[in-house]
């Protein structure tokens, strides 16, 4: 039986006092992604059409390089933070929920990650 | 996970039909759900053929003709009859209204209640209230000052400053939004949902509210302010014309403000 009042259960553990960061940062990120997707829409149209070699001389303009860098670092960033609330949104569990955050961002860091240094491989070695 | 199917002794089976009277002619099916927790039954969906003619306009109108007239065991709850008391909230047709101020002529055919959804039901269309209350108590929903009041006169708000109140002192807390909000389905237990942040803004929003600091304190929380993703069934189903999910909004936008100054 549980005995507490109504009242106590809905205060329950009190504020977290965050959020606001995460919700910003996801509103943030999105609007950054827009001129960033239609630069990628570019880049993709040059993957299908160009040769190989040119799309990677193209690539190693410095605005494009700066280009791609931020879109795989802001896109999976986004990804995190959005997975993270459809999780918190669907899974009550405590365990569960706190194991699928962290599986989510060690993910999308580690893609991040392997995104970033394809990115600079290709533009060393060509 | 969230549960999206209902467990076994919430399944709906059919129920009684209460046939119209010979000779009448203007008949409005009315089909209305029912559950007796004293029988151990399933709910169960009772069907009622109302003379319209015998009958006034609104949907608390046939439910109290229900009563009166045909099936004194179903139970609901009413008051005012003219929207300012909030206790006829229920679910016409698929959407969260006020049975006392929708007119049974602005549904075309047979017309479905139920309770409010995802709530647990006392009997019939009776939810429990308790958490959704507790939840409106737990945002301290009255003035709170340091500053002790004029010893002769109210404390002053200009027109402008009461101006912000419009659209939201007009909340009766029938809790129509909050239990059309999926995110409020799933996480009512932490999520406030719109109706209690729509009543958290009325007094972020009072200018002669002396806490807001501490307000926007408690409110900032991923379950009790963010689960709101804006899907917007709060303002479109609210009987009374507010608009929770800008009230929701703009408390965000305090947030932030304080956040980035």
């Amino acid at each position: 039986m549980d005995f507490r009042s109504p009242l106590a259960r809905v205060r329950g553990l009190g504020s977290a006092k965050t959020g606001t960061t995460h919700w910003w940062m996801q509103r943030v990120s999105a609007v950054a992604l827009i001129p960033l997707s239609f630069w990628l829409i570019g880049f993709l149209d040059l993957c299908l059409n160009a040769p190989y070699q040119e799309t990677v001389a193209w690539l190693t303009t410095p605005f494009h390089t700066v280009c791609i860098s931020a879109w795989v670092l802001v896109a999976f960033y986004h990804a995190a933070l959005g997975l993270q609330v459809v999780i918190e949104d669907y899974i009550a569990a405590e365990g569960i929920k706190i194991i699928a955050v962290w599986s989510v961002n060690l993910v999308f860091l580690l893609l991040g990650l392997a995104a970033l240094i394809a990115v600079f491989r290709t533009l060393l070695i060509g | 996970m969230a549960e999206f199917t209902l467990p076994k002794n919430s399944v709906l089976i059919p129920g009684k039909t209460y046939k119209a009277p010979a000779g009448t002619s203007n008949i409005r099916r009315f089909e209305v759900y029912r559950w007796d927790p004293d029988s151990g039954e399933n709910p169960r969906i009772d069907s009622y053929e109302l003379d319209m003619d015998d009958c006034g306009p609104m949907v608390l109108d046939a439910i109290l003709k229900i009563k009166n007239d045909i099936d004194s065991t179903l139970t609901f709850r009413r008051s005012c009859r003219e929207g300012v008391c909030g206790s006829c909230a229920m679910m016409v047709n698929g959407k969260n209204t006020l049975a006392c101020t929708k007119a049974i002529d602005s549904y075309p055919d047979t017309i479905k209640i139920f309770p409010l959804p995802h709530m647990q039901v006392v009997k019939d269309l009776v939810p429990d209230m308790t958490h959704f209350y507790a939840q409106y108590a737990s945002i301290k929903p009255w003035i709170d000052t340091q500053t002790p009041a004029p010893a002769d006169s109210e404390r002053l708000q200009s027109k402008e400053d009461r101006e912000k109140l419009d659209g939201l002192y007009e909340c009766v807390l029938c809790a129509c939004c909050s239990t059309s909000c999926p995110s409020y389905w799933w996480n009512s237990e932490r999520y406030l949902g719109p109706a209690i942040l729509l009543q958290a803004y009325r007094w972020l929003a009072d200018s002669r509210d002396e806490n807001t600091g501490e307000r926007l304190d408690e409110l900032e929380d991923p379950f009790k302010l963010y689960r709101c993703h804006t899907i917007m069934n709060c303002t479109d189903t609210c009987p009374k014309g507010l608009n929770p999910a800008k009230a929701i909004a703009e408390t965000k936008k305090l947030l932030v403000q304080r956040k980035l100054g």
